[in-house]
Formats: C-alpha cells, sequence, structure tokens
C-alpha cells in the first residue's frame, strides 16, 4: 500500500509545503511517492526526488497540467489512485481546489486541514475556526486527506528517489486558463517565514503598509501578513489575510499591529511560537493570546520600532 | 438562467463555541444560528445576476433540520425566489450533500449553481468540488469576481500567490470567496413577502442518497489554550525582551 502525495509548486520551484506535507505522509505510514504535474516539470520532479523519505516521483508533464486547473489535474490523480492507501496534499489554494474533486470521485470522504496524525486512518482537525479540536476516524477505503502545513515540520533533503514518467489523462477541456496576477516580492512566503508582522485596519491605507509595516519587515526579514479589514479595504492584497478564511500560518514570531484579535483571524496565527501585539486599545482580544503586548498608538511606535532594531542589529 | 444556492444552518460567527467537557461535541443548546456567511455571499451573487437581467429565477437549497426553513427563509427574504429543504438530522457531510444536490441539479437543470467556499463550522471546503466532481460540471472556486459570458463563466479566483482568472464552460460550479460581494440586509417589506414564498419538503432518500456519516468522530476536544503573557512598558522593552527573554530576535 503506497500513499500518493500531491507535489505544490509554482511551475518553476517545488514549495516548502510539499515538504511539510510529507512529514505527515510519512506519519500515515508506508511508502510515499511524490506526484509532479504540470508542463515542463523535471527540475521540481528532481527537487522532489531529493527530498528524505521519497520513494519515487512520478511526473505527469502536458500542456494542458500547466496551471493546475482542478478538472484535468482530479482526472490524473484519480488514474493513479488504485491500490492507493492514501492521498494527501498540502491545505493549499490549489489543492484545495483539486482534492475534493478527487475524493469525490473515489466516492470518499476528504478529511481536511489536519493538524496531527494520529494513526493510518485517524487524524486530529480542527473545526469551528479552531475553537475545538476533532479526533476523526476513516472508514473509507483510500484517505484523502489535506494538510495544515503550520502544524508539520518540513522534511529534510537527502533523499534519492527514482523518477518515473506517468501518462497525462486526457484534457476534460470544461476550464480554460486566462491569465494570473501573482504579487511578485522577495519577502519571505507567509507560510514559510520564521517571522510575519501583519497590520489591521489600523493602518488606514496601502501606503502605511509601505511606511511604517515594511520598515520593520525588512529589519526582521519578516513577511507581510493582513487582517480581513485591511485586505477587503484594499490596504493588503488578498494572498496577504491570515485566519480562518486565509492563511495559517505558526512562524517563530507574529507581530500583530493594529489588529483586534476577532476569532478568524486568531484561527490563523495562534500557534505561532511567539505573539506580540501592538494596539492602542488595553482591551483589544488579541492581548489575551500574546506574549509580549505594547498599548501604544501604531504610528507612534513602529517607526520606534525599525530604529531600535536597526540598533539590535536587526 | 436559473441559479441554484445551497445554504447551510450554521453557528452564528461572533459565537465563540464551547466544547463539551465529555468530549462528545459542540454545545449547540441555545446557540444563534445564521446563514452560513459565505452563502449569504451566494445568494446576493445570484440576486445581482438576477437584477442584471443574467438569471431568472434563484433556487436555494438546505440540507438539515426542519430549523434549516429559517435559514432559507432569510435567503427568500434577500431576493431568491423559491427554497427547498432537504430534511436530514444530525450532522450531514459534504460528500452526502453533494450527492443530495446532485440529485438536485438533475431535477432543476441550473445553468449555475454558486455554494460558499467553506462553512464555518466544519471547515471542510470540499462540497463545491464535490459537486462538481459529481455532475461532471467545471468549478471556479474562492471566486472573488465572475462574470457570464454568453455560454460561459469568467472567474477571478483567490490563489495563494493572487488571483488567477479561469474561463468555465457552462453549467458550471462556484464558491465565494470573502471578496465577491457584500450581502444587504432583508428589508422589512421583503420579509414579509418572503413568508408566502414556496418552500418545498424532501428527504435524503427522496434523493436516493445515505447520508450516514463516512467519518467517525471519536473525540471533539478544547485546543491548547494560550495564556496572556505580559505587557512590555516601552518599544525598548520590547525590543529587549524579544532579544533576550524570548530570543526570537
Ligand atoms: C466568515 C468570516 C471569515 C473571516 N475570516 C477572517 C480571516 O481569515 N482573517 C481575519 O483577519 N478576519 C476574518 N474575518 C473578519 C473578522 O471577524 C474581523 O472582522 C477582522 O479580523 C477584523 O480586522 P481588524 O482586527 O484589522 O479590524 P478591527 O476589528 O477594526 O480592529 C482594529 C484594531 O486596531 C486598533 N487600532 C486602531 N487605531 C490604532 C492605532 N493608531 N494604533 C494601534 N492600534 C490601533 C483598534 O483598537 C482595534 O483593536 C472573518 C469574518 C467572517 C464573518
Ligand atoms: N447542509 C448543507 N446544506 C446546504 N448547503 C450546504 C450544506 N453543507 C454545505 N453546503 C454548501 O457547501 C459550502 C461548503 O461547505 P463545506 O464543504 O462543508 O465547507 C457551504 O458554504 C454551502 O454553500
Amino acid at each position: 500500500m503506497t500513499i500518493l502525495l500531491i507535489a505544490e509548486h509554482d511551475g518553476t520551484v517545488l514549495k516548502d509545503a510539499t515538504a511539510k506535507a510529507l512529514s505527515a505522509a510519512l506519519r500515515i505510514g508506508g511508502d510515499v511517492e511524490v506526484l509532479v504535474a504540470g508542463h515542463g516539470v523535471a527540475a521540481i520532479a528532481a527537487q522532489a526526488a531529493h527530498l528524505a523519505g521519497v520513494s519515487k516521483v512520478l511526473v505527469a508533464d502536458a500542456a494542458h497540467l500547466a496551471h493546475g486547473l482542478a478538472e484535468p489535474l482530479a482526472a490524473l490523480i484519480v488514474s493513479l489512485a488504485a491500490g492507493r492507501s492514501a492521498i494527501v496534499a498540502p491545505a493549499t489554494a490549489s489543492a484545495k481546489n483539486v482534492l475534493p474533486r478527487v475524493a469525490a470521485l473515489l466516492d470518499v470522504m476528504q478529511i481536511s486541514e489536519i493538524s496531527a496524525v494520529v494513526g493510518p486512518d485517524t487524524f486530529e482537525r480542527p473545526i469551528y475556526a479552531g475553537n475545538a479540536v476533532q479526533v476523526v476516524r476513516s472508514k473509507d477505503p483510500i484517505k484523502v486527506v489535506t494538510v495544515r502545513t503550520a502544524a508539520f515540520p518540513a522534511a529534510p533533503q537527502g533523499g534519492a528517489a527514482a523518477i518515473e514518467n506517468v501518462a497525462a489523462t486526457a484534457d476534460p477541456a470544461l476550464s480554460r486558463f486566462v491569465g494570473e496576477e501573482l504579487s511578485v516580492s522577495d519577502r519571505p512566503e507567509l507560510t514559510s517565514a520564521k517571522a510575519i508582522i501583519s497590520g489591521g485596519r489600523a493602518l488606514q491605507s496601502r501606503e502605511n503598509f509601505t511606511t511604517y509595516i515594511e520598515p520593520v519587515a525588512d529589519k526582521l526579514g519578516a513577511a507581510i501578513g493582513a487582517s480581513r479589514a485591511a485586505v477587503d479595504a484594499g490596504y493588503a492584497p488578498n494572498d496577504w489575510q491570515v485566519g480562518q478564511t486565509g492563511k495559517v500560518v505558526a512562524p517563530e514570531l507574529y507581530l500583530a499591529v493594529g489588529i483586534s484579535g476577532a476569532i478568524q483571524h486568531l484561527a490563523g496565527m495562534k500557534d505561532s511560537k511567539v505573539i506580540v501585539a501592538i494596539n492602542k486599545d488595553e482591551e483589544a482580544p488579541i492581548f489575551q493570546v500574546a506574549d509580549y503586548g505594547l498599548v501604544a498608538d501604531l504610528f507612534v511606535a513602529l517607526p520606534e520600532l525599525a530604529a531600535k532594531l536597526g540598533e539590535a542589529g536587526k | 438562467m436559473k441559479i441554484l444556492v445551497p445554504v447551510k444552518r450554521v453557528v452564528d460567527y461572533n459565537v465563540k463555541i464551547r466544547v463539551k467537557p465529555d468530549g462528545s461535541g459542540v454545545d449547540l443548546a441555545n446557540v444563534k444560528m445564521s446563514m452560513n456567511p459565505f452563502d449569504e455571499i451566494a445568494v446576493e451573487e445570484a440576486i445581482r445576476l438576477k437584477e442584471k437581467g443574467v438569471a431568472t429565477e434563484i433556487v436555494v437549497v438546505s440540507i438539515g433540520p426542519a430549523q434549516a426553513a429559517e435559514t432559507l427563509r432569510t435567503a427568500l427574504a434577500m431576493g431568491a425566489d423559491r427554497g427547498l429543504l432537504v430534511k436530514v438530522e444530525g450532522a450531514v457531510e459534504p460528500l452526502a450533500v453533494a450527492k443530495i444536490l446532485k440529485g438536485v441539479v438533475e431535477a432543476e437543470k441550473p445553468g449555475l449553481v454558486i455554494l460558499g467556499k467553506q462553512a464555518i463550522d466544519d471547515d471542510c471546503a470540499q462540497t463545491g468540488q464535490m459537486l462538481a466532481a459529481l455532475t461532471g460540471y467545471a468549478q471556479g472556486t474562492f471566486a472573488s469576481k465572475i462574470a457570464v459570458e454568453g455560454e460561459t463563466l469568467a472567474v477571478t479566483r483567490e490563489v495563494d500567490g493572487g488571483l488567477q482568472s479561469v474561463v468555465l464552460t457552462l453549467p458550471a460550479i462556484v464558491t465565494t470567496d470573502l471578496r465577491l460581494n457584500e450581502p444587504r440586509y432583508a428589508s422589512l417589506p421583503n420579509i414579509m413577502k418572503a413568508k408566502k414564498k414556496p418552500i418545498a419538503e424532501s428527504v435524503a432518500a427522496d434523493w436516493g442518497v445515505d447520508p450516514a456519516p463516512r467519518l467517525e468522530v471519536l473525540t471533539t476536544r478544547e485546543p491548547p489554550v494560550r495564556k496572556a503573557g505580559v505587557k512590555v512598558a516601552s518599544v525598548a522593552d520590547l525590543v529587549s525582551k524579544l532579544k533576550n527573554e524570548a530570543g526570537v530576535i
């Protein structure tokens, strides 16, 4: 019985999320084969082969797989499902799009966003924005699982798995890729950053993110996040949203600035190692989860923080 | 074009739920229930398409206990035309919901089905994709913008790095993200009018579906609680604590 792990990549590099989901797959137990689907993905397959614990890399290379569209990708995964004990993927936007389609085609229930592996068929997963944790056992023959990457360490390098080509299934041609607008940034990605500074509604504008948040992020080498209120108001792009319905992160350091601490926001960051909150309202709920709270006006505190971090050699 | 919108009755998003001490689940007694917020967005989008003359009829469907009729009434008060209540007691999983919805799609033949991207109780984010699989339709998940263009639907999707644009063949399945629209409040006259709109009742068996869960919930427990730490007096104090005490900078 083998596990099929769906690689997360952007067409150029293998994402860290794959190595984290691999850790979860290895805990489920069994040989783990990684599927790299896309167009011109030989280099990505080589990166996957280097992950420790991978027994084989399967490569499906076809033009219609280039953008990870759900319909052709689901058809491909289903064609590779026979005899597997589990199909596993990191809970990224692309896997969340495709894996439930796979599960339904296999007539099984997906187990979404597991935060721990209890046994080969038993998993922990958060519900109600992380305000409760369920332990569930799947009775289905194939476990279809997405993995909350913030809950698992990345599997190390050191593997040398064989790479094998597999046939791409036909394109159902139900949907067509038109284009994408991806944010380009030199900063680390939110889901793999060691430090994150997030801004809320209190930032008041996109310019203020640049003027106040960025200098601190630069000093910390941090990724930048935002609350839903900041994203909805157009102060920050949608892919910065941290929370129940945004990204779930668990960095070493999470700095929440001008964020009240609604449960939907906490759902995305409360497993961070050290939480710092800067808020001018000392009653703000964010202080209930913060290791260090500073009651201050962010427009005064952040420039000072950037300066002090400079002095601290950071 | 007819639009089908599945709406789920869930614990209101403002409620801080409590886990039962015996691990048997979440305490739902006397808790405020509402329409899943993403489903309000789905209903709103359907109404906007009707106001633009693209949609001709909006059918809302809810699968759940008798009280899910209230959720349907909310959608009817916002502007949907009629409701379908499929009665099921106890928790229903996305796979069973998708199977029932497949039956509804075959009976109603909508040109478009708009669901929420995620129910805020189970946080599964599966049903729309599963329905797309079972019907063999195209899917546009996490939509922040949609537009009907002849026989196709243009969808802007929220993805991890930003936005992706796709074009789907209709009929298709869409799931809503937060930025698709801001749902309206129902006006008092519309709430009154909604009382007269029809809701047809059925049960899962009428759709040939066994709603028994595939996942066995062994226990439900509280997440580890995080204790509030300390307040620092100044930025200098904060930097020193992060450096010397927490060791994170
Ligand atoms: C279905 C659903 C899903 C959701 N998903 C998410 C999600 O994924 N992520 C998310 O974040 N939210 C989510 N939300 C929204 C959430 O409920 C809150 O509305 C949101 O997090 C509030 O954002 P905020 O803290 O920036 O704004 P506010 O709640 O308005 O807080 C602003 C804070 O800034 C402080 N402040 C103001 N001025 C200053 C200043 N000069 N200096 C310092 N502090 C200042 C105020 O004291 C206040 O605490 C969701 C809601 C729903 C219904
Ligand atoms: N019991 C239900 N009745 C009606 N619609 C539902 C039900 N469960 C899920 N849905 C729809 O599917 C979406 C995603 O739910 P889920 O997959 O459970 O996160 C919801 O936003 C609803 O649109």
